[in-house]
């Protein structure tokens, strides 16, 4: 078992989500997230424009066995890239177990996302 | 002798107060300035600016994604700007000025641009149902003003989400003078032609809501769909929003329909009362509908059917009776619910907030329905219940005219203002949401 996390633009969340969708992810969990950065930008309040670092993304994560995860990447790289800078990054990481709390099963059965 | 001297001041003072009394009866009836009818239009003006800024934007802004709703508030602020600029720079003399030759019963003319040759002491030269006691020139502009503001704003529902901003400006200076000005101009003006064959419209029930409603339709068609529509409208955000506006819609309809007789009387309290009643049957109506074929009643539901009751007894307001109300919020609610909820799903066009399903739709029954319910018992017209076949023919008649007039003017408009600066915002733009797009301010930030 695999996490998948991954931190892309909003305006491109509704082709990522459908990209995993096509990809036999059928569910994911996300929230908005402000990072601080360096990726500057203006923003005017009462006429004075003032600079600022915060930048705003989501987080998209879900948890799947290891086959899936090759071709969830290429989905969220398909759909969520721009070809500009702040397009975001995935995380992979390791899962050991997990337990559905409604009548205790384990390991990868647990998941929501069945083989 | 203390006791006469009072008896003696008292007499004197009500020999001072009749006599004028006595004077005014016999000279010749020249209109006067009727400090309650002015009090009471001074204050509906201003419940009318309140159904535009906020009642409107938080009604449509409650309504779209969370990345849209300054759009709408900027949309609804400019247009209160740029209107009003618009209204009494020539806005006002090109809808109830007059105009000589063939044009006349067509669009007033430039005799009152800049509002110039008229003085704050002039009496309005249009009343309702007090011939003598009315309420200043001055006073009769900022109150229709208010209405040419509020036409072109709720078009915003038609086109929200997906509009490029100078686009939008564009077309509504251009709307305004095009489209409300004459259409106002034949149904309200003293030189109109359709208020000359005896059309009737009380507080705009075809020159604000057909006429804005058919344009709604018009540009949802053009502009096309919003990324990712699917037949059914993506999530309102805000809920206490839409719920919110929709009361101070309700509250400055009061300004808009009992104030349409331009008077503090009877006929206000009428036009106020049936206005309520028929707001209060729709939203009944609109929720038992939702609670029967959808299971549940909705707040946005009962919101969307208390406005389509708004626009409907608009026309109606100066004209029926309680029982005609009744009738029109059933029918209002009944109609508009069809058209939004099957109607629009089955040709899947993009009207975003109903613009045309509710104002449209709502505007063209309240047309019709004051030709079948038009009450000599209210004013001195009657409709067809009271057989009187004429004044349905007239009113259909209207409604065919400015749904016309509306439908070509508005599409060959937006063709134009498409060439010169755009429509439509790019798809990136679009997938960021307007309000950073357009504006570089969002409305909701997790910067604490």
């Amino acid at each position: 078992m695999k996490k998948v996390e991954a931190i892309i633009r909003k305006a491109q969340f509704e082709e990522v989500k459908d990209a995993l969708h096509e990809a036999d992810i059928d569910f994911i969990t996300y929230w908005d997230v402000t990072g601080v950065g360096n990726e500057k930008s203006g923003s005017i309040f009462r006429a004075k424009v003032y600079e600022t670092r915060f930048i705003q993304r989501r987080v998209i994560s879900f948890v799947c066995r290891d086959q899936f995860v090759e071709p969830a990447i290429e989905a969220i790289i398909k759909s969520a890239k721009t070809g500009e800078m702040g397009d975001g990054k995935i995380f992979i990481s390791e899962i050991t177990d997990s337990v559905r709390i409604r009548n205790g099963e384990r390991g990868p059965e647990a998941l929501y996302i069945k083989e | 002798m203390k006791t006469m001297k009072y008896i003696l001041s008292i007499l004197a003072l009500l020999f001072v107060s009749i006599v004028p009394a006595i004077a005014q009866g016999t000279a010749s009836a020249a209109p006067v300035i009727s400090a309650g009818n002015t009090a009471w239009i001074i204050m509906a003006s201003g419940l009318v600016l309140l159904m535009t800024i906020p009642g409107l934007a938080l009604f449509y802004g409650g309504l779209v994604r969370q990345k849209n709703v300054l759009n709408i508030f900027m949309k609804c602020f400019f247009a209160m700007a740029i209107i009003t600029l618009q209204w009494v720079i020539f806005g006002y003399s090109i809808t109830f000025g007059s105009s000589t030759g063939f044009l006349k019963p067509f669009i007033g003319g430039f005799d009152w641009a800049f509002l110039r040759n008229i003085k704050i002491t002039d009496v309005s030269p249009y009343f309702v149902s007090q011939p003598h006691e009315r309420i200043p020139h001055i006073l009769f502009i900022i109150y229709q003003c208010m209405f040419a503001v509020i036409t072109p704003a709720l078009i915003i529902g038609a086109f929200a989400e997906r509009i490029k901003f100078s686009g939008y400006v564009l077309f509504i200076v251009l709307w305004a003078t095009f489209v409300y000005d004459p259409v106002a101009h034949w149904i309200w003006s003293s030189d109109g032609w359709l208020y000359k064959l005896g059309a009737l419209d009380f507080a705009g029930g075809t020159v604000v809501h057909i006429n804005a409603g058919i344009a709604s339709l018009v540009v949802a068609l053009m502009i096309g769909k919003r990324r990712h529509y699917r037949n059914s409208p993506l999530p309102p955000h805000n809920i206490p929003f839409v719920a919110i506006g929709t009361g101070l819609l309700w509250f400055g309809w009061i300004g808009f329909n009992a104030g349409s007789g331009l008077a503090a009387d009877g006929l206000a309290a009428s036009a106020f009362l049936v206005t309520h009643v028929a707001a209060a049957t729709a939203a009944l109506t609109w929720a038992v509908l939702d609670w029967v074929l959808n299971k549940k009643p909705t707040v946005v539901g009962i919101a969307t059917g208390a406005v389509a009751g708004l626009a409907t007894i608009t026309q109606a307001a100066g004209f029926v009776g309680i029982g005609g109300a009744i009738v029109i919020g059933i029918a209002a609610s009944v109609v508009c619910f069809y058209m939004v909820g099957f109607v629009k799903v089955r040709f899947g066009y993009d009207d975003t907030l109903d613009a045309f399903g509710v104002h449209g739709v709502g505007g063209i029954i309240g047309c019709l329905l004051t030709g079948v319910f038009a009450s000599p018992a209210i004013q001195n017209y009657s409709g067809l219940l009271y057989g009187n076949f004429h004044q349905m023919w007239i009113q259909f008649l209207m409604f065919l005219v400015v749904t016309i007039y509306s439908l070509v003017v508005t599409y060959i408009l937006f063709k134009i203002v498409d060439k010169l600066v755009g429509v439509r915002v790019t798809d990136k733009e679009e997938a960021m949401g307007l309000d950073f797009a357009l504006h570089h301010e969002t409305a909701y930030t997790s910067i604490d």
